[in-house]
């Protein structure tokens, strides 16, 4: 959370600090399609790019079908790129072999939303946390057994609980195996994918202190996957807001919360209920009208415009660039600016 | 008993009667592992014309209180104790072929999938349709019934109605389906609408749709609403009284200010301390510790004891707590309420512990 260095030199080279570095990235799907029919494409991701420094939580934001996850999937090398750059590290992700991929992986580890799904269910907790060090060749038998021992203490598990099966765990606790298996290898970086959107709201603040807690003890940087915005408010320095796999607004957290330039961040962050009955903001927010256009069939132009409020001719013709906005941070709109309202 | 009691200050405009009133509903399911009690002892009433709002986690008996109320449950779950008095009548003694008048009729329902809860081999039209004739006579030829559900489908912000009441669920949106579900749902006029996390599917901008349409709906019928949600946002936004339950008992029942800005049961404090806000600039979230209890091992006395960030190990705690009133249309279940009289956990202070980071441009990339 505080990670970001003051100390930072006035004009440093963004490559020499960023951990990890997303370029241009576009990743299509085919889907249907078979004998004389043409597939379709799923345009997912369309030419995105951001960064995330060391110790540094970059948030993706943005609703379902927005491509946040299959960014998260593509810098793990879930997916080829179908174009576009990713650095980790210092290495190119997308064109890395099977035995470049575990390579990374030492370093760069994900953490699914499902814990239930996520962990296998005929396996210890010891030996599901124990398997990632034996794929990669780390330490001895015993040596492998003291770290698990380690792992779970360090997410808040007591050691003797290694010798459970998943299914004698909550939801929670389940996460919390999840985690230790991601840092089972003493990655540099987790990709989070939604990772407390499953659990009860009681222990989402217990996950979420532990990640922030992890953060600060063991230098990791995340990025962090979401679409609860109370959530990523604390856990992000910065954001990137993501509609139909195009960024619409990217910067500091706080700046993009107090004052979102872009139309879509206005609209999302506006229909967030406040849980505070003095302060309803039924009848005062900004409701989107219409449904999410296809990812098959993006608008020409602007892929908000469909459903903006501030749309012209302008923005059916040209796609607006990722520009510098009234406040510090990016915003991709012809008429960026602040809200009209409350 | 209980929420029940001291309704009085209820203005003119609300009857007298309560339009829905539980009564100490019990419900136990029989599993492989033995008899678990899903809802023991949940008492509240709804109004007509008036939304509550149902709070709690999983497992706490929220849904299971309405929805066995309604007869809603599997083949192995039975309400063993109470009664659920919808005007007049009791559900839980009534003949399955009355209830099923009611349902559907007077009393419409909402569920959280609506690609599970709408036939997916049926119209959306069709399906509507099935409601009107069982439950509205008066509409007598398929004419009358179809022009009813371009205007239902209207009402609920469908676009294009009258094509759209020929299609099929899959070819409409999460959004349009929830609003498709709506519209049968009111599609027979019902004095009371049960929803049970109508919004959790839902991606906010839509939700914020689906409750803006609700708000509205329920302004031009008049309908109650009975909203069965884990989101407090939700609760705060839309109810006029809160109902919360732990470990399938009602722990809290007040006001929805009161709730929010006084509540006096423990787990409601912790609770609103540990949501992360919009406006949060706190750098630890006051969580609550452990796991909700597993209703088949409730802990002895107060079920949420073992959490307690109030009880402090002390005695009475494994005493189960008396419902007692705190205040106008307050109930509180705990031994140690006083001790919150006062408390706004929405004040707390914010701590700003993380060190300015002076605003810098962002460097392109």
């Amino acid at each position: 959370m505080t990670a970001r260095a003051i100390d930072r030199p006035t004009m440093p080279a963004p490559e020499d600090r960023a951990i990890l570095r997303v370029t241009d990235l576009t990743k299509e799907f085919a889907v249907g399609g078979g004998f004389l029919k043409k597939a379709t494409t799923v345009h997912a991701v369309n030419g995105i790019s951001f960064h995330v420094e060391p110790r540094e939580t970059v948030s993706l934001v943005g609703e379902s079908g927005c491509g946040k996850t299959t960014v998260g999937k593509t810098v793990m090398g879930f997916y080829r790129p179908t174009s576009g750059a990713i650095q980790f590290d210092g290495r190119e992700v997308g064109t890395l072999n099977r035995a470049g991929l575990r390579s990374i992986r030492r370093d760069l580890q994900y953490v699914f939303q499902d814990p239930y799904a996520s962990l296998p269910s005929r396996a210890t907790v010891n030996s599901i946390l124990t398997e990632p060090l034996e794929i990669h060749g780390v330490g001895t038998r015993s040596s492998r057994q003291a770290r698990a021992s380690e792992l779970l203490d360090l997410v808040g598990l007591r050691p003797a609980l290694g010798a459970r099966y998943p299914h004698e765990f909550s939801g929670g606790q389940r996460q919390r195996i999840g985690i230790a298996r991601a840092l089972a290898l003493e990655p540099k970086m987790l990709i989070l994918d939604e990772p407390v959107s499953a659990l009860d709201v009681s222990v989402q603040a217990q996950v979420v202190n532990l990640l922030d807690r992890l953060q600060d003890e063991l230098n990791l940087s995340y990025l962090f996957i979401a679409h609860d915005l109370g959530v990523v408010r604390h856990i992000s320095d910065r954001i990137v807001v993501m509609y139909l796999g195009t960024i619409v607004e990217y910067g500091d957290v706080e700046e993009i919360f107090e004052r979102p330039q872009h139309p879509y961040t206005q609209a999302l962050l506006s229909a967030v209920p406040v849980p505070d009955p003095r302060n309803r903001a039924m009848g005062r927010r900004r409701l989107l009208q219409g449904d999410l256009p296809s990812p098959t069939n993006i608008p020409s132009g602007c892929a908000f415009r469909t459903r903006c409020w501030r749309a012209t001719e302008r923005c059916a013709l040209e796609s607006p660039e990722l520009a510098p906005s009234d406040s510090t941070a990016l915003s991709a709109c012809h008429y960026t600016g602040p809200g009209e309202h409350a | 008993m209980t929420a029940t009691q001291n309704r009085g200050r209820r203005s003119a405009s609300s009857a007298t009667d309560p339009l829905l009133k539980l009564d100490n509903l019990t419900t136990e399911f029989t599993t492989l592992t033995g008899v678990v009690r899903g809802v023991n002892g949940a008492s509240f009433q709804v109004n007509a014309g008036e939304t509550i709002g149902l709070v709690g986690e999983s497992g706490s008996g929220k849904s299971v209180s309405v929805l066995s109320a309604l007869g809603l449950i599997p083949d192995s779950a039975r309400v063993v104790d109470g009664h659920a008095w919808f005007r007049g009548e009791d559900l839980v003694t009534m003949r399955p072929r009355r209830r099923a008048d009611i349902l559907g009729g007077e009393i419409g329902m909402i569920f959280q999938d609506p690609m599970t809860a709408l036939n997916p081999v049926m119209t959306i039209g069709a399906q509507i349709d099935e409601s009107l004739r069982r439950h509205s006579p008066e509409l007598r030829t398929r004419r009358q019934r179809r022009d009813r559900i371009v205007e239902l489908l209207t009402d609920v912000g469908i676009p294009a109605p009258r094509e759209r009441v020929d299609g099929y669920p899959h070819q409409f949106s999460g959004g349009m389906r929830q609003r498709a579900m709506i519209a049968m749902a009111l599609a027979n006029r019902p004095q009371l609408l049960i929803a049970d996390e109508p919004t959790t599917a839902l991606d906010v901008t839509v939700q914020a749709q689906i409750l803006d349409l609700l708000l509205k709906l329920q302004a031009d019928t008049g309908s109650a609403l009975v909203m069965i949600t884990h989101d407090l946002g939700v609760i705060a936004e839309i109810a006029k009284d809160v109902v919360v339950m732990y470990g399938g008992r009602i722990v809290e029942s007040a006001p929805v200010d009161a709730i929010f800005h006084s509540p006096r049961h423990p787990y409601t404090v912790g609770l609103l301390a540990s949501l992360p806000r919009l406006d949060d600039r706190r750098a630890v979230l006051p969580a609550i510790a452990g796991q909700p209890p597993d209703p088949r091992h409730l802990p002895a006395g107060c079920a949420f004891q073992p959490r307690c960030g109030q009880s402090h190990g002390r005695e009475l705690c494994l005493q189960r707590p008396p419902l007692a009133m705190v205040g106008p249309d307050h109930i509180s279940a705990c031994h140690f309420h006083a001790e919150l009289a006062g408390l706004d956990p929405t004040d707390a202070p914010e701590d700003v512990p993380q060190t300015e980071v002076p605003a810098q441009p962002e460097e392109e990339e």
